[in-house]
């Protein structure tokens, strides 16, 4: 394998340097990296890993563009809401560095195809958003012996760190288990800082790139932490598990499992007595039926939009005020999207309020079906 | 006595501190008392059968004590005691 004279001059800054040199660039033209997901985390690591010039680089992601990644998804442009992450984002990547190789996968990464798609690279990075996902990535890259190179994000809080790379220790090792459902705020839920996946994609960027190198001290057995507000970085130690279920010393989990079942997302699954549509809440305020209608929301996402004739409380507080709700009424609780009213649906039901629905997709199905003025967050 | 550094998910159960000041000469201790004084963050990091939950690591210093001796590992007032849950964003 060569380089071209066009690549010896986009390289030129990394070939001068010793680390890398013709050597390096070549072990970087030669190797081949799966980015799963092309969101915020993503969004750098594949502008930035094509910008280096690994040779190949496989996208998994199966999502559309929309208005509220642009504020952090940097490799999608304002044109590019509504059309597939893979497509606008191969489109930046090409236009960045029209030598790479791409590969598409536009799939949901899953129990059946993990292994197959995983296997045909060198080593992956978790780009994802979800608890069942990256424990799907950690598995098999341990079944199959790839670095993981980890990277996750909350608000203004990011955590760094290299998985499954030489007998260093897993992601099950630092977490045996995910949280229940709804207890760990998503970014969707919780709000992150747009230039925050920056800079953690960015550190996972450099540890792909020194690994395909073999160059420095890989972030194996440290977590790195990231803290925006107070500008601060620590390191944590972190060890591989002797009883770690998967790279520990007698694993129990030799081939992947049901992910969405060991997170316990299908027991979120909403059941159909607890739930009311939009269009069946608009039809009670028509009529001026009385119910209660409980938001269940901060106080500054009322400040961004809300049904009229709602009473806040926050999920945080509704075991405090639980006394302010009228076990004799009907209750309709909503929230952003649906996630943090059926718990609080399932919170209330259990201390005796019988007549409690759920209303389905939040505000958000309100702004969709009924009215386009109260804005989308 | 040792400080606690609370991270951003849980700092809603402590008044949005980021660190808070706690007494004990063990970690059990130091989170005992934590807890003590605010109980809705107990019910975060702890099961009901009173285990720190799997998706939260407390670490003395920059050590897991998991690797060390646990609850009764031994604390001084110069040490920092981290607690870091699980977070999964990325998109």
């Amino acid at each position: 394998m060569t380089l071209t004279q066009e690549e010896v001059l986009r390289y030129s800054r990394h070939l001068i340097m010793p680390e890398v040199g013709m050597e390096g660039q070549l072990k970087l033209k030669a190797a081949s990296v799966l980015l799963v997901g092309t969101g915020g985390l993503g969004a750098p690591l594949a502008m930035y890993l094509a910008a280096a010039g690994v040779g190949r680089i496989g996208l998994v992601d199966f999502d559309t563009v929309d208005h509220t990644n642009l504020h952090r998804q940097v490799i999608h442009g304002t044109s590019d809401v509504g059309r597939p992450k893979i497509d606008s984002a191969m489109d930046s990547m090409r236009e960045i560095n029209p030598n790479v190789k791409l590969d598409r996968h536009e799939v949901a990464l899953t129990s059946e195809n993990a292994l197959q798609i995983i296997a045909d690279y060198d080593l992956v990075v978790d780009g994802t958003d979800n608890f069942p996902t990256r424990y799907l990535v950690n598995d098999a890259c341990v079944l199959l012996g790839k670095p993981n190179v980890y990277g996750s994000i909350f608000r203004f809080e990011g955590q760094a760190t290299v998985f499954a790379y030489k007998g260093g220790p897993c992601y099950r090792c630092l977490y045996a288990e995910p949280p229940p459902p709804g207890l760990v705020p998503s970014c969707a839920e919780g709000g992150v800082l747009g230039i925050l996946p920056g800079v953690i994609g960015l550190i996972q960027a450099t540890e792909a790139v020194k690994l395909i190198l073999r160059v420095g001290e890989p972030l194996v057995g440290r977590l790195l932490l990231y803290d925006a507000l107070a500008m601060r970085f620590r390191e944590l130690k972190l060890r591989r598990n002797s009883e770690c279920p998967v790279c520990g010393d007698h694993p129990t989990i030799t081939q992947l499992i049901d992910y969405q079942e060991f997170c316990g997302v299908r027991m979120q699954e909403p059941t159909n007595n607890v739930e009311i549509d939009v269009l069946d809440l608009k039809k009670k305020l028509d009529n001026k039926e009385q119910f209660t209608l409980l938001d269940v929301r901060e106080v500054h996402e009322v400040l961004i939009a809300r049904i009229p004739g709602s009473t806040l409380i926050p999920l945080g507080d509704l075991e405090k005020r639980t006394t302010e709700l009228d076990r004799s009424d009907e209750i309709i609780v909503h929230c952003k999207s649906g996630g943090r009213s059926s718990k609080a649906v399932e919170y209330l039901r259990k201390s005796g309020y019988s007549n409690v629905k759920n209303l389905t997709g939040g505000i958000l199905a309100w702004s969709d079906k009924i009215d386009p003025s109260v804005p989308k967050y | 006595m040792a400080k606690v550094l609370i991270p951003t998910p849980l700092r809603q159960y402590v008044e949005k501190k980021d660190s808070v000041e706690a007494e004990g000469t063990t970690v059990g201790e130091v989170l005992l008392s934590l807890t003590g004084a605010h109980p809705d963050l107990r019910k975060q990091i702890y099961t009901e059968e009173g285990k720190l939950r799997s998706f939260v690591n407390v670490y003395l210093n920059d050590e897991d004590i998991r690797y060390l001796e646990k609850d009764k590992t031994a604390v001084s007032a110069a040490d920092v005691l981290s607690i870091v849950p699980s977070i999964a964003g990325g998109a």
